[in-house]
């Protein structure tokens, strides 16, 4: 085919990293959006800046705090490794985990904007024709804010596909494993005939962004027409 | 018995004290101008709105009691709420909207959904998504879907503020007819003298957050002290009759009250029914001896009570009739040529009656819903008899 098989894993790999990273971070997502949206606390802004801190933080800096903590030495990662027998260090799950814990702001900030769409007025409705909290919630509140988790997961699926610094920090550089294509396309340029490889690897990175994009779109409209917005 | 006795202080400077009581039958028009803590009220009554002191009771139900600790939440007050904005939910069509209340209401269904949707007419809507429905429709909907819910209470806030005149047209005989045919209470917020008169039994009038009249609404609109509270409106003479014969060949009808009788305009109702006829003060002339060869058919004699000045050249002088009170506005000039004082015998023409029908405070049926046999047409057809006098001379 048009790619080497080397360079068909590392493309694998991406996908299979940036689905499982958004897939796991959308229900915390919407847990600390709803927290961010709708309530008031002392210490919310620290709480606030906690959340977006691996936003802002270089990446690299993210990849070296995950070792820390989540690394074979790290409290986190001793306790997982004595109890589960699960060590993240250079495996798929690690590199999940820093894609997860990078794009985690990202998706954030657009179910929280989502959820300062939704009419609080309209939740109090429901709740009036007998609905609890919970159940207004699931019925009401989720499937009108489909718009925004659904540009969440897009964002995050696009931050995780392009994830370079705390991968490669956390859980290192290992074909199969962690190598996901900005990683591949790292190793080619170091490599003497690598610039075909790194070529490819970057008209493959394009059309994923742009389908991506268009598919995300489809979706978006399809759904606002839906909740008749459109 | 709804017991209402709240305080609330926002500190915003927006306090709000209340205490009422509204019957278990008929419309209670909470009554004021906005920002009087009208819709603040009805909030409280839903749970949406916290108070800071005092209890709410609809029957034997404590729905919030501040001292006691006791807070009900949303969902188990089974308050209908119909907002003024409708609320419908965007992502469900018109049949789940419905139904989305009817499901949690696990016990009971005594009203069916059938017999609400023909009630109010949107059979032909339920496949249809809310923002395809035009206003007076979706209104129709959410009064509809608080309905299934299965409430005991009905909270209106006002439904027919964001609608046009015609809209409003449309709506209100739905809401007579509901007021009717169902033994639900129902507390209406409105700014609207007119919806408040074709639909209340009882007002409770607010101003800046403060109840300051409650009861009857022939008495609490009456008070001629209060009028500057309520706003200024030609409220005239509100009497309670019962429609006494029909005479179809001069279509005319009799009601009868206290004082006497009326002649209107034939009103759709049945021979016994409770109406309320309206008579603005404009309409009533004086006259000092028995009028004999006038037009105006409706006369009653009484004797002068008060005479106030009103602005400009009028005067409101009040009619004393054996039972009641009769308010006439005549000018200055008349009361000076003709020496009207207190006591003095006097003969009132009434010109013109507008007739609503009234709701009965009492159940019509033992079953506890069925929609009327008229339910096709929803047109005017329960209000007879508005004309549109001239000015007064």
């Amino acid at each position: 085919m048009l790619l080497t098989p080397e360079e068909w894993t590392a493309v694998a790999l991406s996908l299979k990293v940036a689905f499982w990273s958004t897939i796991w971070s959308m229900p915390p997502a919407i847990v600390v959006g709803w927290i961010l949206s709708r309530t008031e606390f002392p210490g919310k802004g620290l709480f606030d800046g906690f959340v977006h801190l691996p936003l802002v933080l270089p990446k690299v800096v993210v990849g070296y705090i995950l070792l820390l903590t989540l690394g074979t030495r790290g409290y986190l990662g001793q306790f997982l490794y004595e109890w589960f027998g699960i060590s993240l260090m250079f495996t798929t799950a690690g590199a999940t985990v820093a894609a997860a814990v990078v794009s985690f702001p990202l998706m954030v900030n657009a179910i929280r904007l989502a959820l300062d769409g939704v009419d609080r007025g309209i939740e109090t409705a429901a709740r009036t024709l007998g609905a609890s909290r919970l159940d207004a919630f699931f019925t009401v509140t989720l499937p009108l804010m489909t718009p925004g988790i659904l540009s969440g997961a897009l964002i995050s699926l696009a931050s995780a596909l392009g994830e370079f610094g705390a991968t490669i920090t956390f859980v290192s550089n290992v074909e199969g494993q962690t190598r996901t294509i900005p990683l591949a396309i790292y190793s080619a340029t170091h490599m003497p005939d690598g610039d075909a490889m790194a070529l490819r690897l970057t008209a493959v990175s394009v059309v994923l962004a742009l389908s991506a994009l268009v598919l995300a779109e489809m979706a978006d409209r399809r759904i606002k027409i839906a909740l008749g917005r459109i | 018995m709804i017991d209402i006795d709240v305080t609330l202080d926002r500190g915003t400077g927006f306090k709000l004290s209340a205490q009422f009581t509204a019957p278990d039958s008929g419309v209670t028009a909470l009554f004021g101008r906005s920002g009087s803590g009208k819709t603040t009220i009805i909030q409280i009554v839903a749970g949406s709105v916290q108070p800071n002191q005092g209890r709410v009771q609809v029957g034997d139900e404590v729905f919030v009691d501040v001292e006691k600790g006791i807070n009900l939440p949303i969902e188990k007050r089974r308050v209908g709420y119909v907002f003024q904005d409708a609320r419908l939910f965007p992502h469900l069509c018109v049949d789940s909207n419905l139904r989305y209340g009817q499901r949690r209401a696990k016990h009971d269904h005594s009203i069916s959904f059938d017999a609400v949707v023909d009630m109010l007419g949107i059979g032909h809507l339920l496949k249809r998504r809310p923002h395809t429905l035009s206003g007076g429709e979706r209104q129709r909907v959410a009064i509809g879907r608080a309905l299934l819910a299965q409430p005991r209470l009905l909270l209106m806030d006002e439904p027919l503020a964001s609608l046009d005149e015609q809209r409003k047209q449309e709506i209100l005989p739905y809401l007579e007819r509901l007021r009717d045919d169902l033994r639900l209470p129902i507390l209406y917020v409105s700014h609207s003298i007119e919806e408040v008169l074709r639909l209340a039994d009882t007002v409770t009038a607010l101003k800046d957050g403060t109840m300051i009249a409650s009861g009857p609404l022939a008495d609490v609109l009456s008070r001629t002290d209060l009028a500057p509270v309520l706003g200024r409106f030609d409220l005239g003479t509100i009497l309670d009759c019962t429609v006494k014969a029909h005479d179809t060949n001069l279509s005319l009808s009799t009601l009868s009250f206290a004082d006497g009788e009326l002649r209107v305009p034939l009103v759709d109702r049945r021979v016994g029914s409770p109406v309320r006829a309206r008579i603005r003060s404009r309409d009533v002339s004086l006259c000092l001896s028995r009028p004999i060869d006038v037009s105006v058919t409706n006369r009653l004699a009484g004797t002068i009570g008060s005479i106030r000045k009103e602005g400009g050249p009028y005067a409101n002088v009040e009619v004393v009739l054996p039972h009641g009170k009769l308010q006439s506005l005549v000018t200055l000039e008349s009361v000076e040529r003709l020496a009207f004082e207190e006591g003095m015998p006097v003969w009132a023409m009434i010109k013109a009656v507008a007739v609503d029908s009234r709701s009965p405070n009492f159940p019509l049926q033992d079953e506890p819903f069925t929609p009327p046999a008229h339910s096709a047409a929803p047109a005017l057809r329960l209000v007879a008899g508005r004309s549109h006098p001239p000015e007064p001379e």
